[in-house]
């Protein structure tokens, strides 16, 4: 169960996470300045499990990886947004930050508010009234990097696949 | 197997890719790579996935490139060990295209040095890799983790986008750049307009086009969400790259029948120079409607437009001029060799007669990293590509993004400004992008 920091539609990685900051790529470090130009408060305040609501394309911008770790060290449980821009989606599967797309529960849920949220099953659950959301699913191809816990644990695998079995690695990873 | 579809050049550069003969939007295909780029601030990370992955050496040294520019010449301590990262692997690994600061902005960099070309493959961790479009191949940002194993692999898998065919019929007017045409583009779809969708930019007002201009125009398919943007390859394409190629390749072009989620037609006639205010790419208006509003600030540089086209037109106004007593006037070359080409030129000497900062090839203003960061309420125009909140500096700091021409102008007015309210007539400058 977590708290709704909730903030509007085209959030970017500039705000999530400023370029005075990308001298670092320490998660704890990036997690201090979480938000900072959008929201002051949010870094000093955020607790875990809390999950971000945004609108649409969250995550506009930079390639900035820095932005979905900041998110994920800042202790955010998932980022519900009516939709993501297309690296940061990328970005947040391959990291391992849970994201779900759901614009019905954008729209309803409320800053600071409470919800329960099942990531594996995509659905969000606003507690005070016990009204529940689906979000889309993911597509296999992702589920399948998240079972994985990341792309990097999906590469190690098909990386040790293929050295242990000469040519086959490319399609282990299918 | 079904008949072949026709397809966009998008979907013929993936299916290629793909080892397969066709591929429709929504496919998601595993893709060889021709080529990989990270930068400096990009680069860390990736090479930390990289070990993580259990991965020892890159697919192939030749194809990935790391160029230092964002945060070099390095500002602090803490930023020279992020270059000190890459640059460390970059020797371990033997990599052939890698580029110490001041060498260029890779999306300057790597067109030029033709090591993106006409049909291939290209990632980079950085949004902005979608400017290699303007050559006719696909290319895309991504984060360091993606690029970390195509590093480690040769590929990568990635979802064959719906294809948004942006058609500029008529001719160009006076002072309207593709920067212009990209704003204006934007301005129209929003930011998301193109979300998860190749952009394809075609018309006979693209034809007059440069290469530079060309490059502005992709350089910006992100504000717009767009997974890429691409030009098919003309004849100006193919002699910009015969110069420079550094491997043989294959272009491919858009079958007449090809398929598009959506077609927007507009009439280059009546576009006229564009700006994008505060704090949004897509917050755009023409610049007879906005407000000439006092700056402290103008920017002339970034992958988006600190080519030679931008500054020999930015040269053409600020020649005999002085840029204004309350104005920062920051002129940065994209990279050495045009740098050096400016120098031959003249157009230096024209900026720093005029009271511009020249500076050695960074990104440093654009993202607010050095070189030209904003104060608390200060007013910047710039030819980069963002002008998000804090993007340049402080939160309350405020950028309008506009083409060179209008940047050189607004930096003598001391205000947002057309170059024809100094008095400047457009046959003036012409003939020279």
């Amino acid at each position: 169960m977590g708290r709704v920091w909730k903030y509007g539609d085209d959030v970017n990685t500039d705000v999530i996470i400023p370029a005075r900051y990308l001298f670092t790529t320490d998660p704890a470090e990036l997690a201090a300045h979480c938000m900072e130009d959008l929201d002051p408060s949010f870094a000093a305040n955020v607790r875990p499990g809390d999950v971000i609501v945004a609108g649409r394309n969250f995550g506009c911008g930079s390639s900035r990886e820095h932005a979905p770790v900041a998110i994920r060290a800042a202790g955010v449980a998932c980022v519900i947004a009516a939709s993501f821009a297309r690296i940061f989606y990328r970005n947040a599967i391959n990291v391992g930050l849970p994201i779900l797309e759901c614009p019905e529960a954008v729209a309803a849920l409320e800053n600071g508010e409470e919800v329960e949220v099942d990531v594996a099953a995509g659905t969000i659950r606003r507690v005070a009234t016990g009204e529940t959301f689906q979000a889309a699913p993911f597509p296999p191809f992702m589920q399948e990097i998240l079972r994985c816990g990341g792309l990097v644990e999906y590469a190690r695998r098909k990386l040790a696949a293929a050295a242990a079995g000469g040519t086959g690695g490319t399609e282990g990873a299918r | 197997m079904a008949a072949q579809r026709p397809m966009t050049i998008t979907e013929k550069i993936l299916a290629a890719h793909a080892g397969v003969p066709w591929v429709e939007p929504g496919q998601l295909v595993e893709v060889r790579v021709d080529f990989l780029m990270a930068n400096d601030i990009t680069a860390p990370l990736a090479i930390r996935a990289f070990r993580e992955m259990g991965a020892t050496r890159v697919f192939d040294p030749e194809r990935v490139a790391i160029v230092l520019s964002h945060f070099a010449p390095s500002k602090d301590i803490r930023s020279a060990d992020q270059c000190k990262v890459a640059r460390e692997f970059a020797r371990e690994q033997g990599l052939v295209h890698y580029y110490e600061m001041g060498e260029g902005i890779e999306h300057a960099l790597l067109p030029d040095r033709g090591l993106v070309l006409p049909g291939e493959l290209v990632l980079g961790a950085d949004s902005h890799t979608c400017t290699y479009g303007a050559v006719g191949c696909f290319s895309t940002g991504v984060g360091s983790t993606d690029l970390a194993y195509a590093m480690a692999t040769g590929e990568t898998w990635l979802k064959v986008p719906e294809t948004l065919k942006f058609v500029y019929y008529n001719r160009l007017q006076p002072w309207v750049t593709g920067k212009d045409l990209i704003l204006y583009t934007i301005g129209r779809i929003s930011c998301d307009g193109a979300t998860y969708k190749a952009m394809e930019f075609t018309g006979e007002a693209l034809a007059d086009l440069s290469m530079d201009g060309r490059l502005a125009m992709a350089n910006m398919a992100i504000e717009a969400g767009g997974k890429n943007g691409i030009f098919n390859p003309d004849q100006r394409t193919l002699d910009y790259v015969a110069q420079r190629a550094q491997r043989p390749f294959s272009p491919v072009w858009s079958d007449p029948d090809a398929e598009y989620a959506e077609v927007y037609e507009f009439d280059a006639a009546q576009i006229e120079p564009q700006v994008a205010l505060p704090w949004s790419p897509d917050n755009v208006r023409p610049l007879s409607q906005v407000e000439r509003v006092p700056i402290d600030q103008v920017f002339i540089g970034s992958c988006t437009n600190g080519r030679l086209d931008d500054l020999r037109t930015a040269a053409r106004i600020l020649r005999g001029r002085r840029v204004h007593p309350e104005v920062r006037a920051i002129v940065i070359p994209a990279s050495r060799d045009i740098y050096l080409q400016a120098l031959k030129e003249g157009l230096i000497e024209i900026f720093m007669a005029a009271g511009c900062v020249v500076s050695a090839s960074t990104c440093g203003p654009c993202l607010g990293g050095h070189m030209g960061v904003l104060g608390k309420g200060e007013r910047c125009v710039s030819t980069s590509n963002r002008n998000f909140v804090g993007r340049m500096g402080h939160p309350e700091s405020e950028s309008y993004l506009a083409n060179p021409a209008v940047a050189a102008a607004s930096a003598v007015a001391g205000r947002l400004c057309h170059p024809e309210e100094l008095g400047i007539r457009y046959e003036e400058v012409a003939g020279v992008a």
